[in-house]
């Protein structure tokens, strides 16, 4: 075919293009985290120790950690969602910094030999099962959203979205968890977002390819 | 560069308006330039000369669909070439070579060849073969064959609106395919 006649047929294509991504993931993931909290609030709802919880230092700091991922990600997955961004994948380090710093604080506070049971903690399943769960609309809407993106790289974008919505999920099932401890945060927590974090970037690479 | 850059800027906030002049002289521009951008990534990378007219197709239609991600007041020139270096590393890939390209690699040409509008290509032909005799008979029309919408909706005995649409998902199909290559 010519160029030419290819021109031809754009320009004579009026549809209207799609929202520009930004717009697309705001309209997207409000709906959806509302959705992934309710989902929380009815199967596990949140710890009614809440209170007491807020006033010990490791329950916010892991609350702050989870909001750090979500953020980060979100932040980044818009820059990768742009043909020419390249996300600062520095900003990455953010959450494990406050993280490694909660955890110096911990093994301070508290005596060698509870290390252990704090590290493994009482939930660790529920943790690597509910996470992924509150995870999952999140992700879903972000990489809705995405369709309407030129990620450069849609590996990257999709990954960066299950970082975010990792971020969403461990925030939500953070409200619900008696496991403080940053140790246990910090062995666990991980563990359930990087899967995440894969899902986004295998599904990613195929359904944001453009 | 920058009298380009100031040109571009114009057209695409006219096209974006519904200027359908300023949209086919934009491409047309484009086209030549990318032309240049993606002849000297081929030279550069293997990838055959006669690879580039295709990649410049599927760069532009490519800019046409994701023309709502451009930032008004972001370098056009900046956002297609990174748009046709996207293009021109799934052509590396889909002919078996795997190469990691610094994002400087694609910058900007100074020597511009003659614009060559009726330059022909086959990977889009190809990918238009297989659509669905809807959406390829809608594409062939306003294309290949010169054809108005309204000619073409007439010949094709349905409404423009049902043109329209087959138009677009048929573009949208050839996107897919030709994305879906790559892999």
């Amino acid at each position: 075919m010519r160029t030419d006649n290819l021109i031809d047929a754009l320009v004579a294509d009026r549809a209207s293009p799609q929202p520009p991504p930004g717009r697309a993931l705001a309209l997207w993931l409000a709906p959806a985290v509302a959705a992934a909290g309710l989902l929380m609030l009815v199967t596990l709802g949140i710890r009614p120790d809440i209170g007491a919880a807020a006033a010990d230092w490791r329950f916010p700091l892991k609350i702050l950690i989870m909001t750090a991922t979500l953020a980060t990600g979100l932040w980044l997955v818009w820059v990768a969602a742009h043909p020419t961004g390249r996300p600062a994948l520095a900003a990455l380090a953010a959450a494990p910094l406050l993280l490694i710093g909660g955890m110096a604080a911990e093994v301070i506070a508290v005596p060698p030999g509870d290390w252990a049971t704090r590290a493994i903690g009482t939930n660790a399943l529920s943790c690597l099962l509910s996470i992924p769960a509150f995870s999952a609309v999140p992700l879903a809407a972000a990489l809705s959203a995405l369709r309407s993106a030129a990620p450069a790289s849609p590996t990257a974008a999709g990954a960066l979205a299950g970082l975010a919505a990792g971020g969403i999920g461990g925030a939500l099932y953070g409200l619900h968890c008696f496991d403080d401890s940053p140790l246990f945060v910090a062995i666990w927590y991980p563990v359930a977002i990087a899967m995440v974090t894969a899902a986004g970037a295998l599904i990613g690479r195929r359904v944001l390819r453009w | 560069m920058h009298d380009r850059e100031a040109e571009w800027t114009g057209l695409m906030r006219a096209a974006l308006g519904g200027d359908d002049q300023a949209y086919r002289r934009l491409l047309r521009s484009l086209a030549a330039a990318l032309r240049a951008s993606v002849g000297s990534f081929a030279s550069r990378t293997g990838l055959a000369a006669g690879d580039v007219e295709d990649v410049v197709q599927e760069t532009l239609l490519a800019i046409h669909l994701k023309r709502a991600t451009w930032r008004d007041g972001e370098p056009v020139g900046a956002w297609a070439r990174a748009i046709a270096r996207n293009k021109s590393i799934d052509a590396l890939r889909r002919r078996g070579r795997h190469m990691h390209v610094p994002v400087d690699a694609f910058a900007e040409t100074l020597a511009a060849p003659e614009p060559e509008s009726h330059v022909s290509a086959r990977d889009i032909e190809r990918c238009l073969a297989a659509l669905p005799e809807g959406q390829r008979a809608a594409v062939r029309a306003v294309s290949v064959d010169q054809m108005s919408l309204a000619d073409a909706a007439r010949k094709l005995a349905i409404t423009e609106g049902a043109l329209r649409v087959a138009l677009h998902r048929g573009l949208k199909s050839l996107a897919r395919r030709a994305a879906g290559e790559a892999t």
